[in-house]
């Protein structure tokens, strides 16, 4: 990736090279002096204090997708609580990287809660004994308020939150992001450097409309040296509850992720179908899994779940190993 | 900057994957069946959609002594189509751009573009609140006639989203013209049991509370869901749908609004 800063003169040579500060385009340049004296080469010091601060988590995940409302948020909360729910030992992080529009306050039903500062930083909300949250939602001051931000600032917020959070000893961090590939996108990527992630887990639907943006993502991805753990299809049939017939509501037109799979050569975890109840789970804030009989998922979500999970701790496993 | 175009409608929301891009082709199409002369701008630089809908991949734009010309629809070119899709060599690529890149990108999309006479042109515009819409914003701000229509899904965690943006409209001093929700409902085409997959109505609470006007609930219809990826119109294809009902309303509410201040 390219040094060269967005307001840098003409035939800037970029910061990190060797010429910064001293080629002909420098002359004249306000940071001239800042480039010439090698401080701009050193690597940021974010970098550093996030591997320190993060040195305590075992896996880091990021969830991401070119495209929005694929569920990025949902599966991310069910593979959290999947993870945390296998043993009262593995303590699960879900960081909300999504600035301008967080879900996963309400996705997982901790709306309204507060952060509290303290010594070690800032302490995340805990949505069960060991499935902690962190997310910009619990820092606005009502459900309207939007954060009409550029870039720059996002990327300061994602800073403080991979530098000062204190999630304490966590077996999974999951970086549940926005859609794209942009600025938080690249951030998170970045502070991330020494602080060796597991890998990213791409979330689709079957239309083509939807992997469109996903080969983008893979490309993202490939671009930034981020490991691909796999791609988890979601909304990918639906069962009617009067009949029981299932019909393709987003169909898979090229094949869906299975065909895009393939050609891209990255594994396909599993296919959650789309189920109505969870989206209302999900508008509820309920723990879908464990709600009551009647009110809970078809068992092949639950099925479905379990393969999924099993896949990303076998490929968490392998990658630390 | 547009001086030739009548009327800009910009396509909003909080969330993404509730069916901006559908919104605005499907708006766009209509507006060109009904004889306006159209222009769609997809501003989602991360992940541009538009090319797909409308069946245009793999056309070029090309530079001519008045700008960049628009790739068209038809022969009549009354339907102008620009895209940062037309600019990437493979459908795989991906665009990595930090914010200021992005804001060079569509300022030169607002300036540089050789729309000619428009009766409206459409923005597409991707999720969030953030670099994309401010610059929008504040380019379209010496632009008289300019408008929003937000789009929701009924669920909450989409509501909540969208309800941010209406704040954004509002900070920024953009007239919302209304809100259209989509995905409100599906027939199972075997039983003909409706079932709201993603609850219900919200998409009107969230217009009665925000205190703007519903332009309507469009279902889950796969057919309409088909007809991305070929360019085809609801309103001539499927006349009797719903999603077909509400666009026509919709483009005639267009028609009477800019009469009346022309």
């Amino acid at each position: 990736m390219s040094s060269v800063p967005d307001n840098a003169p003409q035939h800037c040579p970029g910061t990190q090279s060797e010429d910064a500060g001293k080629a002909s385009a420098c002359a004249g340049c306000p940071n001239q002096n800042i480039c010439a004296s090698g401080e701009a080469s050193q690597p940021d010091p974010a970098v550093e204090l996030i591997k320190q601060r993060l040195s305590n988590v075992k896996h880091k995940i990021l969830i991401l997708s070119g495209k929005g409302g694929v569920g990025k948020s949902t599966v991310t909360s069910l593979i959290g609580h999947g993870l945390a729910s296998m043993s009262p030992d593995i303590n699960v992080g879900i960081l909300d990287a999504d600035i301008c529009g967080p879900s996963q306050p309400r996705v997982l039903g901790v709306r309204g809660e507060q952060v509290h500062n303290s010594g070690s930083g800032w302490s995340p909300v805990y949505v069960t004994d060991n499935l902690s949250l962190m997310s910009i939602g619990f820092l606005l001051g009502s459900p309207d308020d939007a954060v009409i931000w550029r870039g720059p600032k996002k990327n300061g917020m994602i800073k403080q939150f991979l530098s000062e959070v204190d999630w304490g000893d966590l077996d999974y961090l999951l970086i549940d992001t926005p859609p794209g590939t942009s600025d938080e996108h690249l951030s998170a990527v970045q502070y991330l450097a020494q602080a060796q992630v597991s890998g990213a887990l791409l979330v689709t639907t079957p239309q083509e409309l939807s992997l469109l943006d996903v080969r983008k993502e893979i490309d993202f991805c490939r671009k930034v040296g981020l490991r691909v753990l796999g791609v988890v299809e979601n909304m990918s049939l639906f069962v009617c509850p009067n009949c029981k017939s299932r019909s393709e509501i987003f169909p898979a037109t090229s094949g869906g992720a299975a065909a895009m799979c393939r050609e891209l050569r990255v594994p396909l975890l599993g296919a959650l179908p789309l189920e109505p109840r969870l989206a209302r789970a999900c508008d509820s804030g309920e723990l879908p899994l464990s709600a009551p009989a009647a009110a809970a998922p078809a068992a092949n979500t639950h099925d479905a779940l379990r393969e999924i999970l099993d896949k990303i701790v076998a490929a968490c496993e392998n990658s630390s190993n | 900057m547009l001086d030739q175009v009548k009327r800009v409608l910009l396509v909003l929301s909080g969330k993404g994957g509730v069916g901006k891009s559908t919104v605005s082709t499907q708006l766009a199409l209509t507006l060109k069946e009904r004889g306006y002369k159209v222009g769609l701008l997809d501003i989602d630089l991360c992940g541009p959609s538009v090319p797909y809908i409308l069946n245009l991949e793999g056309h070029d734009v090309h530079q001519s002594a008045e700008g960049w010309v628009p790739v068209y629809m038809d022969s009549e070119q009354r339907l102008g189509v620009l895209s940062i899709g037309f600019l990437l060599t493979s459908r795989n690529d991906s665009v990595v751009l930090r914010g200021p890149k992005k804001t060079s990108i569509i300022k030169q999309f607002l300036e540089d573009v050789y729309w000619q006479e428009l009766d409206f042109l459409v923005i597409d515009t991707p999720p969030g609140t953030s670099d994309e819409h401010i610059t929008v914003m504040e380019n379209l701000r010496q632009v008289p006639q300019c408008s929003a229509i937000l789009v929701t899904t009924p669920q909450e965690v989409a509501i909540e989203d969208v309800r941010k943006e209406i704040t954004f409209c509002r900070k920024t001093g953009i007239p919302i013209m209304g809100l259209i929700e989509n995905m409100s409902g599906y027939e199972c085409p075997n039983c003909s049991e409706c079932t709201n997959i993603f609850s219900t109505g919200g998409g009107q609470s969230l217009a009665e509370y925000a205190k703007i006007p519903f332009l309507g609930s469009v279902p889950i219809d796969p057919r309409v869901g088909r007809l991305a990826g070929q360019g085809l119109c609801a309103v001539k294809e499927l006349p009797d749908s719903k999603t077909s009902k509400v666009f026509g309303e919709l483009v005639t509410l267009l028609g009477e609004n800019s009469n009346g201040v022309n």
